[in-house]
């Protein structure tokens, strides 16, 4: 008989995921997105192409919106880490969710929560960004069911809500 | 919220949008699986061959691996059409495209699953392959399939009306060639499945992205030689289908031989570049099209010629070259009508139902050729539209009903929006304006798996809580499906849209629905919910009438208050109702359904019910567009779309749905086409697979018409297909007003353009060469 794989090393990181500081052994190899799904549980990450294409899995390091399947779990550790589980606060939606919803920037949900943290990490930035800016920060995420029309009608509201 | 028709004309958010936006939205692949093992599937490497040796017992001996299963452990072809099921999960004996399973594994994780892949063993003696449509109709071609000689899946050749005699009587006579490339669905989530098969109870349990719960489970029964009762599917949130997901797909049925093999739950999460191999999107169309036209615009015959690729397995196949004839009707109003359509097998991943199911390649090839003619009499692309508008109501030559028509209307105001007739002809060089019309069924009249039963049934419960819940089959893949069954029993009852709770897949307590395709869900599972309400009104209404000592007819009910006719006397709260009510019957169900009557179900030719629906759809768009000839680069600028959907229950959703329809013709007629090299796909990323990023997509102004279908419910119709085939030729059309060039083939890429405009200098040197001599 074939014995298994041979485990990776693993180190042990220190993340402040979504405000709350925990530490977790991860392989070396172990990207972002999967330590997020599979380890923390935040299924609101989503996994949507082979790496790198979709935008999908965005989330925020250190405040700035990226793909977690292009970064290795490892090099967060001591940093910041938000995904969309984190934006609700005291019971109520994020101003991007609330515009996201009532605008219906979202339809299938699947792109969803990449594309709020992508417009989260814009509006922290840029507070009140011209259509050009909305269609650059988020052109590296991918919608099947909306064209996009009112995503960009989203952040648009969402922008002159408070936050 | 509130269903009251009045506020709801502004309209409502999803009523699974807060779970959306939160991520607390579960899909497939994020269901609770901890204890589960991956699922992988070895893939054949070549085109096209006889299986000479497949041996996995390394593989079966890797630890960490608990099962592995064959094409040995399933003697089942399984397919969507009963008429052509000739597909296996796992291929036996032959293997016929690049990345047909062959072998599965299901190991303790995702990298002892790959190396287990590694260790398969397979031989193959290699038969030649086909990547063309024309290479495989070779008469020397070897078939796929052996009862298919010709590599013809299905040859169709309609002719309605006198063809001869209304070539005869047209002032011009034209015809093209056109082609359209191959696009794929590419959903944002990737396909997934999840089976759990108990061996304790032998029961399967099987949640997956199906648009097509019903179907999965009767194929699950099917291939694994289960009784269907010890089955259940559950449909977890769905990222989207547009038809990647109406047929049962290969994976499926194989994550559920790994698990009944492995004796427990597996996880079976494809890749991106494996949601591109299981495809079943628009085929590679080849269309010849030749139209008859009088001088004042009138159409007065149409001869088609339609080929299709569709890849390795039947699939919908069948379906589609009949819908690519079929819906040359049911939006004009054409006397004479000739058909010869193709499905040609060849060895590639196959092809099957993507929104707008067989008509847009059809419909552009028509939409372009009319401008053509236009221009050719010198007549203005409105005006030989509306030369041509069916009168509703009418039935097709090809006996399609066809019940309301807002065509006219929506031509009128996508005219007016897009200030066409100041425009037109005016615009500065590089810009031009195009448009074109399109259609789609709301939902097919006769079920793919006929078995007699009403086409939709929906269950509303009500019990002590005083909460409505509405139990549908219907997948909401995105669509916003349930939200529509929540307004039209809210709307029905006259109760808050709170008090409305949607269950939706899960055949263990929802009743069967044939599911997310052609469409249908609004017409039909929407008449089913108002029909299922109306039921429970009555009941109610007789507790409230013996309450408030009336007859039940007089009683009405609105704002949750039940109330004497419109007396304004204090009435009835719902919840005393609900109570008095329980108090004679117990907790109440009641179904409601909803079926095509037979006049609805198309002609009695043969495939004549493809193509029949109870209510078309219809859209008018223009586009306008800039185009650099220094560079090949078209960019849309903005789009104007009307669409008649009959009524509009949501209009928010209705918008979003046109949008989404709109844009993804965008696509296809810009930049999508899949590609393949001997059969592999270099395509399959969504960095070779170009969908359009928000970069460069287009504001889009959207106009609903509402034309009101006597049969729809409230009136409503799709809104979700119909405008999608009118954005590639609208955009063919606004380039060729732009630039002067009629392309011929999509999508309409920078290398297609630049070629073009290349042949357009040369001509011009020879001719000015020629001149000069």
């Amino acid at each position: 008989m074939q014995t298994a794989s041979p485990q990776p090393r693993k180190r042990l990181i220190r993340v402040k995921l979504n405000g709350r500081w925990r530490e977790d052994a991860v392989a070396e190899n172990h990207l972002l997105v999967d330590y997020l799904r599979d380890v923390a549980r935040m299924t609101g990450v989503k996994t949507g192409c082979d790496g790198g294409e979709c935008g999908a899995c965005t989330v925020l390091l250190d405040g700035v919106a990226m793909p977690s399947c292009i970064m290795l779990a490892a090099r967060c550790d001591g940093r910041t880490v938000e995904t969309i589980e984190g934006l609700v606060r005291h019971g109520r939606l994020n101003r991007l969710q609330r515009a996201f919803h009532q605008k219906l920037g979202t339809q299938c949900g699947f792109c969803t929560p990449g594309m709020i943290m992508a417009a989260e990490g814009l509006l922290r930035r840029n507070p009140h960004p011209s259509d050009a800016e909305i269609r650059n920060a988020l052109s590296g995420n991918l919608c099947r069911c909306t064209g996009y029309v009112k995503i960009i009608e989203s952040v648009k509201a969402a922008a002159e809500m408070l936050p | 919220m509130t269903a009251d028709p009045k506020t709801r004309r502004q309209g409502v958010a999803l009523i699974d949008g807060v779970e959306k936006v939160t991520g607390r939205a579960r899909y497939t692949a994020d269901l609770e699986h901890a204890d589960a093992l991956v699922g992988r599937i070895f893939r054949s490497p070549v085109s096209h061959g006889e299986i000479v040796r497949l041996d996995v017992s390394k593989a079966r001996a890797l630890e960490g691996v608990v099962a592995v299963v064959t094409g040995e452990d399933c003697p089942y072809t399984y397919g969507v059409l009963p008429v052509a099921m000739n597909e296996y999960p796992l291929a036996r004996e032959r293997v016929r495209y690049r990345g047909e399973p062959v072998a599965a594994v299901a190991a303790i994780d995702a990298e002892t699953a790959a190396r287990a892949l590694d260790l398969i063993e397979f031989e193959v003696r290699e038969l030649p392959a086909y990547y063309t449509a024309a290479e495989a109709r070779a008469v020397d071609a070897v078939p796929l399939h052996p009862d298919r000689p010709g590599n013809l899946e299905r040859g169709v050749h309609h002719e309605f009306g006198d063809v001869h005699a209304g070539f005869a009587a047209a002032d011009l006579i034209c015809e093209e060639r056109i082609s359209c490339a191959e696009v794929n669905h590419a959903q944002i989530e990737p396909h997934a499945c999840l089976a759990d098969y108990d061996p304790l109870n032998g029961r399967l349990t099987v949640q997956s992205v199906s648009q097509v719960g019903y179907y999965l489970h009767l194929m699950l029964a099917r291939c694994l030689d289960m009784d269907t009762s010890r089955i259940r599917v559950v449909k977890p949130f769905i990222g989207g289908g547009f038809g990647a997901r109406v047929e049962v797909l290969n994976f499926e049925i194989i994550t559920a031989l790994l698990s009944r093999a492995a004796g427990g739950k597996v996880l079976m999460p494809l890749t991106r570049e494996e949601n591109f191999l299981t495809h079943r999107a628009r085929p590679q169309t080849d269309i010849r099209l030749k139209l008859g036209m009088r001088r004042d615009g009138r159409i007065t015959a149409c001869e088609c010629e339609v080929v299709q690729r569709g890849g390795a397995y039947a699939g919908y196949g069948i379906v589609t070259i009949l819908y690519a004839g079929a819906l040359l009707q049911g939006i004009y109003d054409i006397p004479a009508i000739k058909y010869d359509g193709y499905r040609i097998y060849a060895n590639l991943p196959p092809c099957g139902a993507m929104r707008g199911h067989g008509s847009v390649n059809s419909r552009h090839a028509f939409e372009c050729l009319l401008d053509r003619m236009a221009r050719e009499l010198g007549l203005d692309p409105f005006v030989v539209r509306r030369a041509n508008l069916l009168h509703a109501p009418t039935r097709t030559l090809n006996d399609l009903t066809v019940n309301s028509c807002g065509l006219a209307e929506c031509l009128d105001k996508v005219e007016r929006a897009s200030r066409w007739r100041e425009r037109i002809g005016k615009l500065p060089p590089g810009k031009g304006l195009g448009m074109a019309c399109s259609h789609y069924v709301s939902g097919a009249a006769k079920p793919v798996h006929w078995t007699g039963e009403p086409h939709a049934v929906v269950n509303v419960r009500l019990d002590f809580d005083g909460g409505v819940t509405a139990l549908t089959g219907a997948a909401d893949i995105g669509q916003g499906s349930s939200t529509m069954v929540a307004i039209a029993v809210a709307e029905t009852l006259g109760v808050s849209l709170d008090r409305v709770r949607v269950v939706a897949g899960d055949s263990a307590v929802t009743p069967k629905d044939n599911g997310a395709y052609s469409s249908r869900i609004t017409f039909m599972v929407g008449n089913a919910a108002i029909d299922a309400a109306q039921k429970l009104k009555s009941i109610l209404a007789e507790a409230a009438a013996r309450n408030l000592e009336a007859r039940p007819e007089d009683i009405e009910c609105a704002g949750e208050t039940f109330r004497v006719g419109t007396e304004r006397q204090s009435g009835l709260p719902f919840i005393d109702v609900v109570k008095a009510a329980l108090v004679d019957r117990g907790p109440i169900t009641v179904p409601g359904a909803f079926s095509c009557p037979p006049e609805a179900q198309g002609g009695k030719h043969r495939g004549g019910a493809v193509g029949s629906t109870m209510g078309f759809s219809y859209a008018a768009q223009v586009v306008e567009v800039s185009v650099d000839e220094a560079d090949g680069r078209v960019t849309v600028d903005k789009v104007w779309v009307a669409l008649d959907c009959g009524h509009a229950i949501n209009p928010l959703a209705v918008e979003g749905q046109i949008e989404g329809s709109v844009w993804m013709g965008m696509g296809q007629a810009l930049s999508e086409e899949t590609r393949y090299v001997n059969g592999l796909p270099v395509h399959a990323s969504l960095l070779e697979y170009r969908v359009p990023t928000i970069a460069e997509s287009p504001p889009i102004e959207v106009e609903i018409v509402e034309s009101r279908d006597p049969y729809g419910p409230f009136g409503a119709k799709e809104a979700s297909e119909g405008a999608l085939a009118g954005f590639p030729p609208a955009l063919v059309n606004a380039v060729a007003n732009a630039i002067g060039i009629d392309l011929d083939e999509l999508p309409v890429t920078p290398d297609r353009l630049m070629e073009a405009l290349v042949e357009r200098r040369r001509k011009a040197r020879l001719a000015a060469t020629r001149r000069a001599s």
